[in-house]
């Protein structure tokens, strides 16, 4: 009896501790929908009263719209292409044996921890020099030097998460290489194709620093909302825009998670 | 290359950087036979089975299946399927599509291919679990779908990559017999990978003991056991007593050894051919010693010793018996033929020990 109150105490105490932790992470990020409906265009208490115009305002900008799309397509592009090359390196480095893997897995990695600032001067220099116009396409050069290493982070724990055995008895049966990877290898791998996708779309979509060293006369949706911070009357139809961002970031979350869940649960199947 | 030989290494070896895995062997497996690579782990048996199947190639020398050179052929070329030694079962696929798996490119139509899974199903006494998904199979139940995804495309040689190794004692014994009888239906040369020398015996035709990646013997497990050629091959299959001594005398289908421990040793004309004044070792299994209380008379072989531990294991007992001036015992088997009762089993007390000629193996020193 006292052992079970013991431990009951000890959950609430944890319990407080999640709440505040999670408070910590999500209150602020909810001011943003709270304000975006707020009838005013100073950010501050007390609210004044409900407002759909900030979204309207949104919406009728074609500034906006444009570097909303511009984003998307760099977005969308880079991650299809970072998790394409990310996929194939990492199966390289999981399935072959080959000279110098390590030292070519950690220069692969190296953009990881190099600061994005000194990448954003590296690249303009190189881009000045080899004269190369910047536009969206630097961008997305920049991006995908991000990415590819995220992508094949994922790949490569997704990779080693089943056996190759499984890919060696599709070739015992009959298939290519290329065969086995799009029968065995692709489905199996699919969560963390997803995964992949996704986490690189983000990095693309938020990425400040990079694109601001590289971009032309076409700008980025952080690079917009950055210049839109200058003028305070524009700043309630940046938090609608956030809070758009926010709920079509929910929804992609859930979906992950979904396609993840429902994946093959290969760690159980080797098992015997 | 014989006509019944189906797959021949010649000179084939193979190098993992500086680790010599296999080290220049040259055999050949026959037709329709049940043939086991048995040795100790590392000792390049399931290298020589990857070899087969097309996932390494050799360093150097060449491999034959069917007469046809293999190394440049690969693994979806030949005609050869294996079963992994985890199964390899595609998780995303049902029974049915595991099953299917390799029959994308045979020309069946839809109702031909059907056909032929129930039959599948049917050999491999799964009948109705067609729908089954990957990750419902039981061990047994997995073994049994990777052996019908490999025997659907009617292999000329299947590969088995110590297949029971995953599995529990009972089910192992009983996937035994299923696969030597499986292997006498469907006709087809088994090439099977096993560390457990109980299991190459149970099943094999021929027995090919491996270490350090070279081929020892091929005999059949009959004459490894009983007649085994090396100190090796006596040593890993099963137990054996080893005595050190030198042939005293050669005479016709009879040789006279002078044995430090065991005295004068007479063997029958078994083993290499030895010289008088040579060193030889002799070998004894456990179960061929006779074992009394008493001294025997008229017996060829004999030596006295103590009883020292023994373990009863219900159809057999297993004693210790020490001899003066040597440190390990000697194993001695027996069945008991009689209720045993627990009196006979008093460590410390004089013991015989006698065997016939016939059973003494000779061998050339390690």
């Amino acid at each position: 009896m006292k052992a079970s109150v013991g431990i009951g105490r000890r959950l609430d105490g944890f319990a407080v501790y999640a709440v505040i932790y999670l408070g910590f992470i999500y209150l602020p990020v909810l001011f943003l929908p709270l304000f975006s409906f707020n009838d005013s265009i100073y950010v501050a208490f007390p609210l004044k009263g409900f407002t759909l115009q900030w979204y309207e305002e949104m919406a009728n900008n074609s500034g906006l719209l444009d570097a909303l799309m511009n984003s998307l397509k760099v977005g969308a592009t880079v991650a299809v292409l970072s998790t394409i090359m990310g996929t194939l390196a990492a199966k390289a480095v999981t399935r072959y044996r080959m000279p110098g893997r390590g030292p070519v897995i950690g220069f692969i990695m190296v953009p990881l921890v190099i600061p994005e600032i000194i990448m954003g001067i590296a690249l303009l220099v190189l881009a000045n020099t080899g004269g190369v116009s910047l536009s969206l396409l630097t961008i997305g050069l920049g991006h995908m030097l991000l990415c590819v290493p995220f992508s094949m982070l994922v790949m490569i724990s997704r990779l080693e998460g089943f056996d190759k055995s499984m890919e060696e008895a599709a070739r015992d049966l009959g298939e290519n290489a290329w065969g086995a990877f799009w029968r065995v290898t692709f489905p199996l791998a699919l969560p963390g194709i997803v995964a992949s996708l996704l986490l690189t779309f983000t990095i693309s979509l938020d990425e400040f620093v990079l694109a601001f060293f590289l971009a032309g006369t076409d700008v980025t949706l952080p690079l917009f909302i950055w210049s839109m911070l200058r003028f305070p009357p524009k700043l309630p139809m940046v938090l609608a825009l956030g809070a758009c961002i926010l709920l079509a970031s929910f929804i992609v979350v859930t979906f992950a998670e979904w396609v993840r869940r429902s994946g093959v649960q290969v760690k159980s199947a080797s098992g015997v | 290359m014989t006509d019944e030989a189906i797959i021949s290494f010649s000179e084939v070896s193979k190098h993992f950087g500086s680790v010599v895995a296999v080290d220049n062997v040259s055999f050949e497996i026959n037709r329709g036979e049940f043939f086991s690579l048995l040795g100790p782990s590392g000792c390049g048996k399931t290298t020589l089975l990857r070899m087969l199947a097309g996932f390494e190639s050799p360093t150097s020398g060449e491999l034959f299946l069917d007469g046809q050179a293999m190394s440049s052929m690969p693994p979806n070329k030949r005609p050869v399927n294996m079963v992994f030694q985890n199964y390899a079962i595609f998780p995303h696929l049902d029974v049915r599509g595991n099953i299917a798996f390799g029959m994308r490119k045979s020309g069946l139509s839809r109702a031909e291919l059907d056909a032929k899974i129930e039959e599948m199903l049917e050999l491999i006494k799964l009948a109705g679990f067609g729908a089954r998904g990957a990750n419902e199979l039981s061990g047994g139940q997995r073994q049994r779908v990777a052996l019908a995804r490999a025997l659907i495309k009617r292999p000329k040689v299947l590969l088995l990559d110590e297949p029971l190794g995953a599995l529990d004692k009972k089910l192992r014994e009983q996937m035994q017999i299923e696969l030597r009888v499986l292997q006498q239906q469907v006709g087809i040369t088994f090439v099977f990978v096993t560390h457990d020398q109980e299991e190459a015996l149970t099943l094999s035709d021929r027995i090919a003991v491996m270490e350090k990646g070279v081929v020892l013997e091929i005999e059949s497990p009959t004459k490894l056991y009983e007649s085994p050629r090396t100190h090796f091959v006596a040593d890993f299959i099963g137990t054996m007593n080893f005595f050190e001594g030198s042939v005293r005398e050669v005479a016709a289908g009879a040789v006279t050894i002078d044995s430090e421990l065991l005295g004068e040793v007479r063997a029958s004309g078994s083993g290499p051919e030895f010289t008088s004044g040579s060193r030889v070792v002799v070998a004894i299994r456990p179960e061929k010693i006779q074992l009394s209380f008493e001294a025997p008379e008229n017996v060829a072989n004999v030596v006295e010793g103590r009883m020292g531990p023994s373990a009863y294991l219900g159809d057999r007992s297993h004693f210790y018996v020490y001899l003066p001036q040597r440190e390990d015992p000697v194993s001695v088997a027996l069945q008991n033929l009689e209720r045993v009762k627990d009196q006979d089993r008093r460590s410390d007390q004089a013991v015989w020990l006698n065997w016939s000629e016939d059973s003494v193996v000779l061998l050339a020193p390690k």
